[in-house]
């Protein structure tokens, strides 16, 4: 069976010649064999990718957020909690990478909803390929742009003077850790995005939930700090563990609590947002 | 039916149902709808027309009832039916933020062909569809035109059997829905089946070779687009008389030829009434002229979707019903 088009269309007898041009392009559509369910995500990572392309903007909060968060508060608090701001750089950073990540996580929630109010979404449920291929291809997008956040943050921490003593292999299986976490977080958001009635309500539920879930943690200082009942919070609150484990890994110290308990809360969300989220998605009108 | 390929029919729906809640979106339709051609669904505003187009194109379950497309069951067989059709929906369903170009590019990834034969399909496409100067540009700085045709020719990726197009030129000047409906008839003469919905009497007549009229989810009527502008009986005879004052006299020339009501247009020089044929109308026009009247212009046109619903139900089209 041949599938090259170009052979298609040149080797049409000459009786075709006398249709008119769109007949001779329905009989060119020959059908391959469908994409499998790796390339059909692929193709939608390469989606996602072109978006960001087209529309820059959207990485505004991905570099702006960061840079401005983490020179607001090296330089705001680090002489007042750590004493001096290069010393309090070295335990805010990877703090402030989790919190930049977590909290562009809810754009996948964004494109999916802004997918739905669209018909671009019943073409893509209407083709014959593996369906939650559209969602895994958004991930995957998002993937890309989480690592870019992540190179700024670190990039940008360097130049004021972060010294991470895990050295690149640390702050790497840092990165890898936070990328694992987001991507699991991102279910939660693709979930809600079905059923999200706006974006504006969307971004609502990501402040109620991301805000509290990012500041109160050990990202900005020692939770020993706090009155006790936050701290009670702060402690089993899952940005708290992923922090520990990033700081471990990225300082040389590899801290193997917080890494289990990432990984097994990652493991949880996607068990649980996973399945809810293909059920919203197969029964979505 | 002597080929094989006519063995079973495009479309069998029998019994199908959709309630949002107490909206009874499709309540209860019966239809056949055979290979070839176009089949036209015709109804008004929340008649149910969506509703049942994404049902047969898979991306909706029915409450109850049954259709098999192309001899597939649409619950249970959802996945012969997407290799088999495409869907033109009644929203864009081209991603605005990407170029027509990217967009089929796409599409020919997902059907499984390799880039560059993507990338190929989708020039051949664009070419075809006169958007090969708009390749490069983001779809949203398309016309809407041009969103249409560009939506169907992602419809178009790899050749579908069925094609749905939900729709496809409400909202369209003249020159683009002209060039929509010339598209809809080649597909036709290759040998596509069309299932097309339309709010307009006109689109359907041009282009259907049966048509369903729809309305609260339910076929009110349904044959060839004669049969039912037959079954509206009549067609609107507008004349427009040079001299206002000869109006009541060429009222009285043609109730003497027909006994059909005569509305008193707003218009002082116009007339219009219901006829039943070209022949009646002429018949009017020539003895208006005959008792000296100065006939300035006339035109026959086509009943209007209201006529004909009003004609078949008694009631304007999409009138709530207080039930
Ligand atoms: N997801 C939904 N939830 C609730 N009600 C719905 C939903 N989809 C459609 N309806 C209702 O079902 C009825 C039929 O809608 P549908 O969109 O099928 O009509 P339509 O004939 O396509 O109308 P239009 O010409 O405006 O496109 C309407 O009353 C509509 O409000
Ligand atoms: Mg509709």
């Amino acid at each position: 069976m041949s599938r090259d088009i170009q052979t298609k269309t040149a080797t049409k007898s000459p009786g075709e010649a006398k249709n008119s041009s769109i007949q001779s392009i329905l009989s060119a559509g020959t059908r391959p064999k469908e994409a499998n369910a790796f390339s059909a995500s692929v193709t939608f990572g390469w989606r996602a990718l072109l978006k960001i392309k087209h529309v820059p903007e959207q990485l505004f909060d991905v570099t702006a957020f960061p840079i401005m968060f983490t020179l607001l508060f090296t330089y705001l608090l680090g002489g007042a909690i750590a004493g001096s701001t290069g010393e309090y750089l070295q335990y805010l950073l990877p703090g402030i990478l989790a919190q930049t990540v977590v909290m562009i996580t809810v754009y996948t929630g964004v494109a999916v909803n802004n997918d739905i109010r669209k018909g671009v979404f019943d073409r893509f449920r209407s083709l014959p390929i593996w369906q939650p291929s559209v969602l895994v291809g958004a991930l995957l997008g998002d993937a890309a742009r989480y690592t870019l956040a992540s190179s700024i943050v670190i990039t940008l921490g360097m130049i004021l003077g972060f010294r991470p003593e895990g050295g690149i292999p640390g702050v790497i299986m840092a990165v890898l850790l936070l990328l694992v976490f987001s991507f699991s977080l991102s279910w939660i958001w693709t979930a809600i995005g079905f059923i999200a009635r706006s974006q504006e309500s969307l971004f609502f539920l990501s402040f109620v939930i991301l805000f509290p879930l990012t500041f109160a943690s050990n990202i900005f200082v020692d939770p020993q700090t706090m009155p006790g009942w936050l701290e009670a919070f702060v402690e089993v609150n899952p940005v708290t563990f992923l922090v520990k484990a990033m700081r471990g890994l990225m300082h040389g110290a590899p801290e193997v609590e917080g890494i289990g308990v990432t990984l097994a809360i990652s493991a949880g969300l996607v068990a649980v947002f996973g399945p809810l989220t293909m059920y919203l998605f197969r029964s979505k009108k | 039916m002597g080929r094989i390929e006519h063995l079973h029919p495009a479309i069998e729906i029998s019994g199908l149902t959709r309630y949002f809640g107490k909206v009874h979106a499709v309540d209860g339709i019966d239809l056949t709808i055979e290979k070839g051609g176009v089949y036209g669904i015709l109804g008004p505003n929340g008649a149910g027309k969506t509703t049942l187009i994404r049902m047969l194109a898979t991306l909706l379950h029915p409450s109850s009832g049954t259709a098999r497309v192309l001899g597939h069951d649409i619950v249970s067989e959802a996945k012969a039916i997407r290799k088999l059709v495409s869907l033109t929906g009644q929203f864009a369903s081209v991603d605005e933020d990407l170029t027509g170009l990217e967009n089929l590019i796409l599409l020919g990834r997902l059907f499984g062909y390799s880039f560059s034969q993507a990338k190929s399909r989708a020039r051949e496409l664009l070419d075809g569809f006169g958007l090969m100067d708009a390749a490069k540009r983001q779809v949203k700085t398309y016309s809407g035109g041009m969103r249409r045709r560009l939506d169907i020719a992602a419809s178009l990726v790899v050749r579908p059997e069925l094609i749905f197009l939900d729709e496809p030129t409400t909202g369209l000047d003249p020159r683009s829905r002209n060039q929509v409906w010339d598209i809809v008839r080649e597909l036709v003469a290759d040998g596509t089946t069309v299932l097309l919905t339309t709010q307009y009497l006109d689109e359907a007549d041009q282009l259907a070779r049966r048509i369903a009229v729809i309305d609260h989810g339910k076929v009110i009527a349904k044959g060839t687009p004669t049969e039912l502008k037959h079954s509206v009986g009549t067609r609107v005879l507008r004349v427009h008389l040079r001299d206002e004052k000869q109006k009541a006299g060429a009222k009285d020339v043609i109730s003497l030829i027909v006994n059909s009501e005569i509305s008193d247009d707003t218009d002082p020089f116009q007339i219009s009434l219901q006829v039943e044929s070209t022949m009646q109308a002429s018949h009017i026009i020539s003895a208006l002229s005959n008792a000296g009247l100065d006939v300035a212009g006339f035109s026959l046109g086509q009943p209007s979707l209201d006529e004909v619903f009003l004609a078949l139900t008694g009631e304007p089209a999409g009138k709530e019903k207080d039930s």
